[in-house]
């Protein structure tokens, strides 16, 4: 998980966590899975008074996060996630992480479970460049953003764009955004059958659509806020 | 003898640093039903408590810790079992915060213990001393506190022993305790962590000069049965690793082996010196007493099995760190507090720190665990509202 959030050169946050960052409302409650050196819960904390925690699997990524004072706890997205308890986040961040857990699909069953919206990035195995090295040259293909031979990667589950928007169908999943963004992290002003050939990754915002599993009762989800609140210290770091 | 001469000082209350009395009003109800008071308590403090009272840093000491976390110990006239951690520019820097450090209840460094005298009979208590669990030395740390007049603790700290407390404090103070750091601890002590400590018991019990606990009246030690005590506990304090390094096989002052029993191997030689130095300083009671207080905690039972109803609600900041090289404490006991902090949705960040030494990492220069605890202090002053610590 430890291309989490590296921030980019200069120590300014990696285009796309930016782009994540934007979507996240001021004072919110984050999980950032795979949360690597903590950039981006840095840059929220900072931003928008997030109350942020984070999980990374790299011990490095998590000595550094909490000498920086964020609250991060060494884990495995795979097999920890199962410990939070329903509706503890609003926002859970999955950045640049899924192509690295062994199940993908029950990962975003607990990234739902857990937060109301999922913000998730993937990189995308449908961009043209990759069909056309492995068309042209008949070997794996490597590039800037895939850019480790297939011996050497941690990468365990590659999917198109398209893959992984069929997959949220099967699982009962809400897109409520999807952004196509170019190798930087840009977002590009393609829609369509295009997304899937041009953008390098992914950006979604997920939701859940069939949920009956997923709500508690009203008056059990405001306890819990209440009790968040009280815990919370003056100064907006509780949830809104 | 000089040192078991200080020993006695401190018993008689001399030496031990600041003492105070408690439960006068009330006696402290312990665990086992019995109330106990009045009763002292010796603590130690260093840097100066600020105007608004809010920077407390409470440190919990390990089994056969004391209250002298750094400089010179007056008792064993060694330096502090801390002096990495506490001090100006240290991660618990006595610039900013207010460091206090109790002797636990049982101990025998100046707060009451098996081997103070029991006002009731005017003999030392030995074994009608009331058996005092880990929630017992907090709530004698809580009055402690209430004396000095601090509602508010900023960080509850320890290590093993002092973990357990730091847990115990956040889970059964949960508004005074702000952020807690339990370091190579657990929820609850293991079926081996009990044997070990058995094996210490009973190592003190079958030396005749314990004397059914009495022996302070009868003038004796048990020397011998502490003395194993501490070297089978001192086995489990470091690692494989760490022993090879410092002894491998080499042999103590020979060139070979010498057919017989005598310390033939550094090993040996280094265990057994750490057996006599400390006698000097422990008192075997307390050992039993203190070592019963670990094997008898046990959040997950005092929860019905379920760990994480322990932090329910519970508003207080949690760091956790263990250490690779641990297996005492090995860091699957962290992660299940974790885990079970992760599901009462508390905050909490845990750290484990590669590092060969064995248990007694925590204790020694551990650049990691420095950092790791600065930068978690310095996010939880952020999120402090009880004033500027």
């Amino acid at each position: 998980m430890t291309s989490g959030s590296r921030p980019a050169r200069g120590g300014e946050l990696r285009v796309d966590l930016l782009l994540i960052a934007d979507m996240i409302e001021p004072g919110a409650r984050i999980l950032d899975v795979g949360c690597g050196d903590g950039a981006l819960l840095r840059h929220l904390a900072r931003a928008k008074k997030v109350d942020g925690r984070g999980i990374e699997l790299s011990q490095a990524g998590v000595n550094a996060c909490v000498a920086r004072g964020l609250s991060v706890v060494q884990g495995d997205a795979d097999t920890d996630l199962v410990n939070y308890p329903m509706d503890s986040f609003d926002y859970v961040v999955l950045s640049q992480t899924l192509q690295l857990v062994r199940r993908p699909r029950d990962v975003i069953d607990q990234l739902l479970r857990i937060g109301r919206e999922c913000l998730i990035s993937i990189p995308n195995f449908g961009h043209w460049k990759v069909r056309w090295k492995l068309a042209l040259t008949g070997r794996m293909p490597v590039t800037e953003v895939l850019d480790r031979q297939w011996y050497d990667t941690p990468n365990a589950h590659f999917c198109t764009i398209k893959d992984f928007e069929l997959l949220c169908g099967d699982l009962g999943i809400g897109i409520e955004r999807r952004i196509p963004v170019d190798k930087q992290g840009h977002r590009m002003a393609i829609a369509g059958l295009l997304v899937n050939l041009f953008a390098e990754q992914g950006v979604f915002v997920l939701s859940r659509r069939n949920d009956g599993r997923d709500r508690a009762p009203d008056g059990e989800r405001r306890r819990r806020r209440e009790r968040r609140c009280a815990g919370a210290p003056p100064g907006g770091s509780g949830p809104r | 003898m000089r040192s078991t001469q200080r020993y006695d000082e401190a018993v008689a209350g001399v030496g031990v640093g600041h003492t105070a009395e408690l439960g006068l009003d009330a006696p402290l109800t312990l665990d086992c039903g019995v109330d106990l008071g009045p009763f002292a308590v010796a603590y130690q403090t260093y840097g100066e408590l600020n105007e608004d009272r809010s920077n407390l840093i409470l440190v919990c000491h390990a089994l056969t810790g004391d209250q002298f976390v750094t400089g010179a110990n007056p008792i064993t006239g060694k330096e502090g079992w801390w002096p990495f951690m506490v001090g100006p520019g240290l991660p618990f820097d006595t610039d900013r915060y207010f460091v206090v450090c109790a002797n636990v209840l049982g101990g025998c460094m100046g707060t009451e213990g098996p081997k103070s005298v029991n006002p009731r009979t005017g003999k030392p208590y030995g074994l009608s001393f009331p058996v005092i669990t880990i929630k017992d030395m907090v709530r004698a740390q809580a009055m402690l506190l209430d004396r000095l007049g601090i509602e508010k603790i900023f960080c509850v700290c320890g290590g093993s022993m002092g973990g357990m407390q730091a847990l115990q404090w956040a889970v059964t103070y949960p508004e005074r305790v702000h952020a807690a750091i339990p370091i190579g601890s657990a929820a609850h002590h293991t079926a081996q962590n009990i044997a070990l400590h058995e094996v210490g018991r009973q190592a003190i019990m079958g030396d005749a000069d314990w004397r059914d606990g009495d022996y302070v009246s009868h003038g004796a030690i048990p020397r011998t049965g502490l003395s194993v005590a501490r070297m089978a506990a001192h086995i489990s304090y470091l690692s494989e690793a760490a022993m090879h390094r410092k002894f491998g096989r080499q042999l103590q002052d020979r060139n070979s082996v010498s057919y017989g029993f005598g310390a033939d191997f550094q090993v040996e030689s280094y265990l057994r010196h750490q057996g006599t130095v400390f006698v000097e300083r422990f008192d075997a009671n307390s050992y039993l007493y203190l070592t019963r207080a670990m094997d008898y905690f046990d959040l997950v039972k005092e929860y019905d099995g379920v760990l994480a109803d322990a932090f329910e609600g519970c508003p207080t900041r949690f760091c956790l760190i263990s250490f690779t090289g641990d297996w005492l404490f090995p860091t699957p006991e962290s992660r299940k507090i974790v885990h079970a902090l992760n599901a009462a949705a508390a905050n909490v960040s845990f750290v484990e720190i590669d590092s060969d030494k064995g248990h007694d990492a925590f204790l020694l220069d551990e650049p990691e665990m420095f950092e790791t605890i600065r930068g978690f202090l310095m996010g939880a002053a952020e999120h402090w509202s009880g004033g500027t610590p």
